[in-house]
């Protein structure tokens, strides 16, 4: 089978000679001559190239994504649906409501950013879960405008979506998703793969050691994009069944690698605050719709926003190889800097998080410069036990950002465990954290900064839970911790 | 034709021109321009050192290469080799020294983008690094400056000092902001019939593309044609600094007769084009027991970057506002643009207002600080007023009452005293998190301050179908200039928006245009496209007087496409008709406009004289939360007043606000531009610099434009409305600083921009940690 093969604007279009790590932005403007999308960045944080991609295997049916078409390399396409700006109306049809709202509401204005901002509405119009005023700010996260100041596109969002009109892109929705044969893809020497089952995805994996696994490609795009890197062979796992969530018989969770960010953050937005509280934070729609569970973790990049959060909750990784399936628990992952306990021709095939005891306190912060769609500088996941005699009986704080690799802080851990559930004991604990970690000095912000914040997140952590087990956040928080309300009786806590 | 004409559409909310374009991604923008077969690729090659010189450059490796055409160095360059928009002391391409990180030192031109790269890669320059200064500091140290130092001064300082019961002395560092327009800098050249070039760029100013092409190329102007499309956003990135990319292509494309294109990607744009200047403000200001200014003193000191650019004229607007809303009975100001080894930095929205603004605010913040004063009385008690309290540090007269009757309304529309109490209280009762509000005053000066540049042209071409091209000298860069336009020409000649088309901005249908900038495109365009319809509308009266046998043509009207005698509408004939009547009778359908602003003059010598048509004023205030652990803060709401004349489209204008407010915000907040020690910018993507986004944005955003103000010799009463709103971001400091005082009392020492770990800083500080 010789060539990606997907739908583009409800055509079938074979790609046969390209080079497997093109990306879809630079083949549909170059090859496909469709310059509606644009280029803003080619570094997924943008908006302006943003398509929408028909998501049949999502946990609520099948659904309209909107993604960064500068992070999809062709290979993940194969087998795959794609709408892109010109494909939403034609020149003698009524725009589509997503562009007709943007006129009215005169949410254009240099327009470069539009397609994208449309592309974004395009999605919101047919989705059923955005339900929660925030949701909007996070539909929209990913767009950057640097003309309207957003108050236009806010209430062009908020107009359109979930309309959901009986249209041609409703009822692609309901249409069969047939499957298309796997991909074994040779072109100028650089193999591409998208194996439908473990037999061809660890035949490749055994012939080809340094073969390049593509999840979402959140990652490994800018790989492409910004270092220019090469690929001899590429596999995208896409069309393996790695996909999804299930709740365990104890109340625990088992979520599949490549399930999606923004799958799981609808997933555990009642029962798993804390690790919704990452989520929202994390990237931008775009980047959530591709971005995966697996790619986050296997990245092992220091300031992945999963990983801190996985420390606190215990979380134990499934991996899988030729040879089968082994358990690793988190805290044995992480090896060193961007090394994992991943084998030659192993996979990370599911992560399964423990039922959070009734006794526990959690919660989860992320700060990084901007709010929405930035990379941290200091997330943690912040767990403590509480015994019926107000002692803590376990902890576990994981960090990001402050060591080579995702880490714990056993300093702070080791100040509360058998001291009581007190705003001394996190005063004592934010203390001891300055020796846990020796954090660097970047463009995020120094390691004084770095240092005082994880030192200050743990005292805000006992404000925020000494009333509320797991406190889901505010609608528009000022920061990443909730507002105390001024009339909290742990004023002293402040100082 | 039955019922009453359709009213004129000035003055009425409209969608954008383009807006239909822009939804279904048909609006073409020069890079979506396929180019003609055989179109090559160009891609600079720069210097990695911010400061070295060049003692070797080979080219045999790239040109080697499979889909390498060309590689071009200095000496290829066959007409004029330095380029710049006022001096020209550029050079194009380095001849044997560099002196900034970006610095082009070649180009290479490739039959695929690809191969451009890849021969750009291969390119080898032998440096020998120099010493590089690269702030502002340095330069002072080493005293280098660009021009002379400006001086604007008056009264008896010494006097006013000896009166003076409070004085506050500081220092005032405003950061660097990457423009980050959404589309970067691109251009298209092709090679045309007769030695002709033609240029398509994004850019802010087509005519200087278009001189410094010929100028590149060794060719008059008229072998030179520059074609503007529209541009993904300017904000003064795109005034003078598209030209260097566009003069490379044409470089390459004078050398292979092949057209040729250019694009940066946002690496490139970010890290080797010029940004706002920082600047360093040393200030001295006297207050008597009131709080009334008595004197002011500061020095200005910009870093210009390697070049001139724009920094002269972008010092003098900073010494213009250093007053902002402020009389200031003494006072001497001084400016100096430093010259250091980073890539130029340029226009952008404010062009300096904003940063001589900062520093009587921060004059302002530190006296309420101190003396626990509101920070809004203490400056509506320095406002100007009358007589002589109505005179700027340069002599021009302010006229006072618009921003009295700005701030009365806002001050009782955004409940500010309440507001302001509320917040004292919830900040005595919340620990970690504190609330803090501020006001912004906008008194912003219109036109360029060179006086020549105040002009305008525009060719209006009436067809005898009764449709209409319209052409004027003003680029669309998304502030909808082009829905003005085609707002004032509708309502000259009376026809409906969808009878006119705005046409490419084109430097072969008006000649010698400003740049689009100063805020000044719909003031000087405007007038220049009435002054042209005017003059087909006047023509067209004498055909259709006789058409209606009218009494004679004043009696004649021009409205929605039709025309009829004043007072007697049902007898009316369609426009189509009088334009074919006058083809017909061979009267000419087309026309020039022109447009001069009157009364423009400074005389720098004296630092007196009158830089501004008019001031533009406005009214801000701004609630913030701010979280004491982490440094992160909120808009929570904002209230702007803001003053647009009698504004041509109120929807347009609504957006210029919200829009330049956003990135005033961001300029001194969420954005900062980092460079490591060797001068190489590190943030160069929006992965690291961070632009405000959807959340940024405030929920609660309350614009409303000033009511009954229309502005006496501007077109149809309008003002200008660009830059001017970017001032109001500057309440973010206010706010932000009055929420820190939640934190412990007294003067705030605050960084800037205000990022989280600069608020940490400010927070633990206050609270005496
Ligand atoms: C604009 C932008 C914003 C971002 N914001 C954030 C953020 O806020 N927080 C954050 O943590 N990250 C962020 N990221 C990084 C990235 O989105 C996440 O790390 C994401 O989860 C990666 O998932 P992916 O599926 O896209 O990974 P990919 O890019 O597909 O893969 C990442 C790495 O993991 C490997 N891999 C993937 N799946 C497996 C598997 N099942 N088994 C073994 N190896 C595997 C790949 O080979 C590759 O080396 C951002 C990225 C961008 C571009
Ligand atoms: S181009 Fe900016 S997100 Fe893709
Ligand atoms: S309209 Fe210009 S960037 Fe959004």
């Amino acid at each position: 089978m010789d060539g990606v093969r997907f739908t583009l604007n409800g055509a079938a279009v074979t790609v046969t000679d390209a080079t497997p790590q093109t990306t879809l932005l630079d083949w549909l403007r170059q090859s496909a001559h469709l310059t509606g999308t644009k280029e803003g960045c080619a570094e997924g944080d943008c908006g302006a190239c943003t398509v929408a991609l028909l998501d049949t295997e999502a946990p609520g049916g099948p659904t309209w994504r909107a993604i960064n078409s500068c992070l999809v390399l062709l290979p993940q396409l194969h087998g795959q649906s794609i709408v892109t700006v010109e494909g939403l109306s034609g020149r003698r049809e009524p725009l589509h409501p997503a562009q007709q709202i943007m006129v009215d509401k005169l949410g254009s204005q240099c327009g470069y950013c539009t397609p994208g901002v449309v592309m974004s509405l395009f999605e919101a119009t047919y989705r059923k879960d955005l339900g929660r005023p925030w949701q909007l700010d996070d539909q929209l996260s990913g767009n950057l405008c640097r003309c309207t100041g957003y108050r236009p596109i806010r209430e062009a969002a908020e107009a359109v979506a979930g309309t959901a009109p009986a249209d041609g892109f409703a009822r692609a929705l309901q249409a069969d998703a047939s499957a298309l044969p796997a991909l074994r893809w040779v072109h100028d020497g650089a193999e591409a793969h998208v194996p439908t089952d473990f037999d061809h995805l660890f035949e490749v994996l055994a012939k080809h050691p340094d073969a390049r696994l593509v999840a979402g490609a959140t990652d490994v795009g800018l790989d492409v994009t910004k270092k220019g890197a090469r690929f001899a062979c590429m596999v995208s796992l896409h069309a393996l069944p790695l996909r999804g969530i299930v709740r365990t018989a104890e109340g625990g969770w088992r979520i599949g690698a490549t399930t999606r960010l923004s799958d799981l953050e609808l997933a555990v937005q009642d029962d798993l605050p804390a690790l919704a509280r990452m989520l929202r934070f994390f990237g931008s729609r775009q980047i959530k719709n591709r971005g995966t569970v697996g790619g986050n973790l296997c990245n092992a990049s220091p300031i992945g926003d999963l990983a801190p959060v996985l420390l606190a909750l215990d979380a134990t990784l499934v991996l899988r190889s030729a040879a089968g399936e082994r358990r690793v628990g988190i805290d044995d992952f992480f090896l060193a800097y961007r090394k994992t306990a991943l084998g030659v021709g192993e996979i990370l095939a599911a992560v399964e998080i423990p039922p959070v005891p009734a006794d526990a306190r959690l919660s989860a912060y992320k700060v990084s410069k901007r709010r929405e769609m930035d990379i941290s500088a200091v997330a943690c996941g912040l767990l403590v036990r509480v015994g019926a005699d107000g002692l803590i009986t376990h902890a576990r704080f994981g960090f990001g950002g402050m060591a080579a690799t995702p880490a714990r802080a056993a300093a702070a851990e080791a100040a509360v465990i058998g001291q009581p559930f007190s705003a001394g004991t996190f005063a004592a604990a934010a203390d001891a954290s300055r020796q846990d970690f020796n954090p660097l000095s970047d463009h995020r912000g120094s390691a004084w900064y770095r240092a005082t914040v994880a030192s200050n997140l743990l005292k805000g952590f006992f404000h925020e839970v000494h009333s509320e087990a797991a406190p889901a956040l505010a609608d528009r928080p000022s920061g990443t911790l909730l507002t105390p309300s001024p009339a909290t009786p742990h004023a002293e806590a402040a100082r | 034709m039955s019922g009453a004409p359709k009213p004129s559409p000035l003055h009425r909310s409209t969608e954008h021109e383009s807006a239909v374009q822009h939804v279904t991604g048909r609006a073409m923008y020069t890079d979506d321009l396929a180019g003609p077969t055989g179109t090559l690729h160009a891609v600079p090659v720069v210097s990695p050192h911010a400061h070295a010189r060049i003692v070797g450059r080979h080219k045999a490796k790239a040109l080697a290469l499979p889909g390498v055409v060309a590689v071009l160095f200095a000496d290829s360059i066959p007409g004029h080799g330095d380029i710049g928009p006022i001096v020209q002391d550029e050079p194009l391409l380095a001849r044997d020294e560099v002196f900034c990180v970006g610095h082009p030192v070649a180009v290479v031109l490739g039959e695929t983008l690809e191969a451009a790269r890849t021969g750009a890669a291969a390119v080898q320059v032998d440096y020998e690094p120099l010493p590089a200064r690269l702030t502002i500091d340095a330069a002072i140290e080493a005293g280098t400056f660009h021009g002379k130092p400006h001086v604007i001064q008056r009264g008896d300082r010494d006097a006013a000092w000896a009166r003076a019961a409070h004085t506050v002395e500081g220092e005032v560092r405003s950061p660097a902001q990457d423009h980050f327009y959404l589309e970067t800098h691109a251009s298209l050249v092709v090679p045309e019939d007769g030695g002709t070039w033609k240029v398509t760029c994004s850019t802010q100013h087509p005519s200087e593309v278009q001189r410094e092409v010929a100028s590149v190329l060794g060719v008059g102007a008229h072998r030179v044609v520059c074609e503007v499309p529209r541009m993904g956003g300017g904000f003064g990135g795109k005034e003078s600094q598209s030209t260097p990319w566009a003069c490379l292509a044409a470089l390459g494309a004078w050398h292979t007769g092949r057209a040729v294109k250019i694009r940066l990607d946002r690496a490139q744009d970010m890290g080797w084009t010029g940004k706002r200047h920082p600047f360093l403000g040393r200030y001295k200001a006297g207050f008597d027991a009131q709080g009334v200014l008595l004197v002011f003193e500061a020095e200005l000191f910009s870093n210009g970057g390697w070049s001139h650019d724009l920094s002269l004229p972008v010092l003098d607007r900073a010494l213009f506002h250093l007053d902002n809303a402020c009389y200031v009975p003494a006072l001497r100001f001084e400016g100096r643009a430093c010259n250091t080894h980073l890539p130029s930095n340029t226009a952008f929205r404010g062009f300096g207002g904003p940063q001589g603004i900062l520093v009587i605010e921060d004059a302002l913040n530190r006296l309420a600080e101190r003396l626990g004063w509101d920070p809004a009385e203490l400056r509506a008690r320095n406002f100007y007023g009358d007589a002589p309290r109505d005179r700027t540090p340069y002599g021009q007269a302010v006229p006072a009452p618009r921003l009295l009757r700005t701030w009365d309304l806002l001050r009782a529309s955004s409940e500010y005293a309440a507001r302001r109490a509320a917040i004292e209280a919830f900040n005595a009762s919340s620990p970690f998190v504190k609330r803090g509000i501020g006001v912004q005053f906008v008194k912003f000066g219109i036109s360029f301050t060179k006086a020549v540049l105040n002009q305008a042209g525009a060719l209006v071409l009436v067809y005898s179908d009764g449709t209409v091209q319209l052409n004027h000298g003003g680029t669309e860069m998304g502030q909808g200039l082009h829905t003005k336009m085609l707002t004032v020409c509708a309502h000259e000649l009376g026809v409906p928006k969808d009878r006119v088309r705005v046409m490419t901005t084109a430097t072969d249908k008006v000649p010698n245009t400003s740049a689009t900038a100063a805020s000044s495109g719909s003031d000087l365009n405007g007038a220049a496209v009435r002054d042209a319809c005017v003059a087909v509308r006047e023509r067209m009266k004498l055909v259709a007087a006789e058409l209606l046998g009218a009494p004679g043509p004043d009696s004649v009207r021009f409205q929605d496409g039709r025309v009829f005698v004043e007072g007697a509408q049902e007898h009316c004939v369609d426009f189509a008709q009088v334009a074919l009547e006058c083809w017909l009778r061979q009267i000419s359908l087309s026309a020039t406009g022109f447009y001069r602003t009157p009364g423009i003059a400074y005389d720098e010598a004296k630092g007196q004289g009158t830089p501004f048509y008019y001031f533009a004023y406005g009214a801000s205030v701004l609630e913030v939360e701010l979280n004491g652990l982490t440094g992160e803060h909120r808009l929570l709401r904002a209230d702007i007043l803001h003053d647009v004349g009698d504004s041509l489209i109120p929807s347009i204008d609504r957006g210029q606000v919200e829009g330049a407010f956003l990135q005033g915000y961001g300029w001194l907040t969420c954005e900062e531009c980092l460079w490591d020690a060797d001068g190489r910018a590190t943030t160069v993507g929006p992965s690291t610099y961070k632009v405000p986004a959807v959340g940024e944005a405030p929920l609660d955003f309350r614009v409303e434009l000033l009511p009954e103000a229309a502005q006496e010799g501007v077109i149809h009463g309008s003002k200008a409305v660009g830059e001017p709103p970017f001032i109001h971001g500057i309440a973010a400091i206010t706010a932000l600083r009055h929420a820190i005082q939640g934190f412990g009392e007294g003067e705030v020492t605050l960084e800037l921009p205000a990022s989280p770990e600069h608020l940490l800083r400010a927070i633990e500080a206050q609270r005496g940690d």
